[in-house]
């Protein structure tokens, strides 16, 4: 008797809720184990960190300011996973978006005073583009392995950001940074830290949604990572829409970059590179590279990001320790999705030598 | 599967109520006496040197206070906008002092500061202040001049190593002063300067002084928040200057020459005190050897008993305010004049430095 792991032939509706809810209790008791080995309370942990994150209006606000980031990351490597294509440099991607952005607003003085914002958040997308585009060009043409170049290129990114901000764009005066934005030109706040910013990413969710799902295009960018050979056949044109979703996975994290420094940071400064690139390849994973579910995802890890701080307040651990729960929250939930796909199954010795055979 | 269900109600009952108790568990704490201090660090104290020191700071505090104050420590703050959530936070909990020790927090904590009229702000290592706002530091070049002195004495080659974090003018007036010390020595001695553009990453810190050791350099000083640089130095048989802790004593080598050391409870206790009196002013403080905010640690036996007296002598001297690091005629390393003879730099001067001294190998940008 032994157990067997088997693709179902199409998932598992029911395992899709139930994966979630399983994988998240699961996640609860590990990180107890932890906490508890800590000396610390974990049913009072974890209500810390929920109180943490949406404890009060000005906690919730931080909760979804830190979101837009993280969502816009994780619909950037939504995009480009649709065709399998591992996009993992949506980092790089955003600080580009940042780099962008920095240029027109701050060299760009002579447009009108209205432009400088659209134009300036264009040039983040162009520039997360750019820096999508090249591997993905480089992907079509020449086969170049793109989980390498795109890796690589973020810290490029990143290098080219340091020495803009800690070099040749550095403002005289301050924190080591760009000179701020002209202030005419930063996405407004509509609700205490919340700014306008959210309503790009929710109209982006929608058109993404209506693109990938509603149109021929989307279609052919399923298709192509479900099986290329069969797209070919079909008279898809690979090379074209491998460089074309890359562009817009790219570009989408781009102006995710220049959203967010339009609205929070209002230059390019230290700490563009916190890792939201990063955690939006997890977004994509755990929302099956659905736009709409990516909305909940980043929610929940903003949630988690925020609400860890009162671990340090509250609870008085260290933050390398909110670092670990995380993590440990995390796997199970990424671990538990073979069951969508798969399904466990008991076989009986003989039956199995009957399978083998 | 309705069994499953029932466990499911259970658990989500059972979250449900501890969380309310944990939201009314926060509110109630802030109500007591005690004064709550808040602490941000951009590393994590374990890395034996920045934070760290300011950590000792901390605890020396918590140890003079005792029950009339609560610490709450956030550590590996990002210096970005993450910097005003964990302020709101801090405050949020009840703190009505706040203590940030890095460079770019002070505009993220100017904000703050402005938003909250009520709580007293402190911001390590930069120059903003508000009402409700003060900086502070030390006059660390004093204490890097006089590295610098033991630097020059030791290396055979001449060449020294020094692994700086960021250009900004506080890490620039440290190398200066370390270097005007080397030549006051050896008038031939060259300061070779990489920067890691990172307070903090242990193995880019480590590249650093690698890439200076492979260029030459046989004693390597730093800028830095972690023991690495002077790890490497020593493992290649070379001489170290630690910074911010005794790293003689945390790496267990007399080829750690010396270490230019932080002793922030000193301002921090006065500070605190001055909170829980009502007495708290907006300053901007820049200690040095007569608050003992900056000193030496012991000294190498490496390093001739008679030149240490050399080295000690001019301490006094510093302490005496006879002696000026900044002092008399400067040039810097591309050649231009920037001090006459027998001027004295002025403290705005030295707070924005941003060129190198002759005898620096290296740019500021």
């Amino acid at each position: 008797m032994r157990l067997v792991l088997e693709k179902r032939n199409e998932k598992s509706k029911k395992m899709q809720i139930l994966v979630p809810i399983f994988s998240l209790i699961i996640s609860a008791l590990l990180g107890a184990i932890v906490l508890l080995l800590t000396n610390a309370n974990p049913i009072k942990t974890y209500a810390t960190i929920i109180h943490g994150a949406f404890g009060s209006p000005t906690k919730i606000q931080y909760t979804l300011v830190k979101m837009l980031p993280l969502l816009m990351c994780g619909l950037s490597v939504g995009i480009a996973f649709r065709l399998k294509f591992w996009n993992i440099g949506a980092e790089g991607q955003y600080v580009m978006g940042v780099i962008g952005i920095t240029w027109v607003m701050q060299f760009w003085t002579w447009l009108p005073p209205i432009l400088v914002l659209p134009i300036a958040l264009i040039m983040s997308f162009a520039f997360g583009g750019l820096w999508g585009g090249i591997p993905g060009a480089l992907k079509a043409h020449w086969k170049v392995d793109e989980t390498l170049v795109t890796l690589m290129m973020n810290y490029i990114a990143i290098g080219i950001a340091e020495y803009l901000y800690i070099n040749a764009w550095k403002a005289p005066k301050g924190n080591m940074g760009t000179v701020k934005y002209p202030e005419y030109a930063w996405i407004g706040k509509m609700w205490g830290k919340v700014h306008y910013g959210i309503f790009i990413a929710l109209i982006l969710v929608a058109v993404l949604y209506f693109l990938l799902y509603k149109t021929r295009w989307g279609f052919e960018l399923n298709m192509i990572g479900k099986n290329s050979e069969a797209a070919r056949c079909q008279g898809v044109s690979i090379k074209r829409n491998i460089i074309l979703a890359m562009i817009l996975s790219g570009g989408i994290a781009g102006l995710g970059g220049g959203i967010n420094s339009a609205a929070v940071t209002h230059c390019l400064t230290k700490g563009v590179d916190s890792g939201y690139g990063f955690t939006g390849i997890l977004i994509a994973w755990m929302s099956n590279l659905n736009p709409i579910l990516s909305i909940f995802i980043s929610l929940f890890l903003a949630a988690l990001q925020t609400g860890s701080d009162a671990l340090q307040i509250t609870m008085k651990l260290p933050s390398s320790m909110s670092e670990v729960l995380q993590g440990l929250i995390l796997l199970p939930l990424l671990a538990g999705n073979i069951f969508i796909d798969h399904r466990l199954r008991i076989v009986e010795k003989k039956s199995t030598e009957a399978l083998e055979e | 599967m309705k069994k499953l269900l029932a466990l499911l109600a259970i658990v989500s009952i059972a979250m449900a109520t501890t969380f309310a108790q944990g939201a009314s568990e926060t509110s109630d704490s802030s109500a007591d006496q005690t004064l709550k201090v808040g602490v941000i660090y951009v590393s994590a104290p374990g890395d034996f040197g920045y934070s760290y020191m300011h950590d000792q700071g901390t605890i020396a505090a918590e140890n003079y206070f005792g029950d009339k104050i609560e610490v709450i420590r956030m550590d590996n703050v990002p210096e970005n906008e993450e910097c005003e959530r964990a302020i709101e936070n801090l405050i949020d909990a009840g703190c009505k002092i706040i203590f940030a020790n890095s460079y770019n927090y002070q505009e993220y904590m100017l904000n703050e500061a402005k938003i909250h009229p009520d709580v007293y702000f402190e911001h390590c290592s930069g120059y903003l202040s508000n009402e409700n706002m003060s900086n502070y530091f030390g006059r660390m070049y004093q204490m890097r001049y006089l590295s610098g002195m033991i630097a020059g004495k030791m290396s055979a080659s001449g060449q020294i190593g020094y692994v700086g974090a960021f250009n900004t003018p506080e890490v620039v007036r440290g190398i200066n002063a370390f270097t005007l010390g080397a030549k006051a020595v050896n008038p031939d001695a060259t300061v070779r300067v990489v920067w890691t553009n990172t307070w903090f990453d242990p193995s880019l810190e480590r590249q650093g002084a690698v890439s200076l050791l492979d260029a030459g350099c046989d004693v390597i000083a730093q800028h830095q928040d972690t023991t690495e640089p002077a790890k490497a130095a020593i493992e290649r048989g070379a001489y170290a200057i630690g910074y911010n802790a005794d790293f003689g004593k945390i790496i267990d080598s007399d080829h750690v020459l010396v270490s230019p050391m932080w002793n922030w409870g000193n301002y921090m206790i006065p500070e605190i005190q001055a909170a829980l009196d009502g007495t708290w002013k907006s300053q901007s403080y820049w200690g040095g050897l007569d608050d003992d905010m900056i000193k030496l640690s012991p000294i190498s036996d490496l390093v001739p008993a008679d030149f240490q007296k050399e080295v000690m002598d001019i301490q006094t001297e510093m302490a005496a305010d006879t002696f000026d690091v900044f002092w008399g005629k400067l040039m810097d390393n591309e050649g231009t004049v920037r001090q006459m003879d027998g001027e004295k730099m002025s403290d705005s001067d030295m707070l924005s430095m941003n060129w190198f001294v002759d005898g620096v190998i290296g740019s500021v940008n």
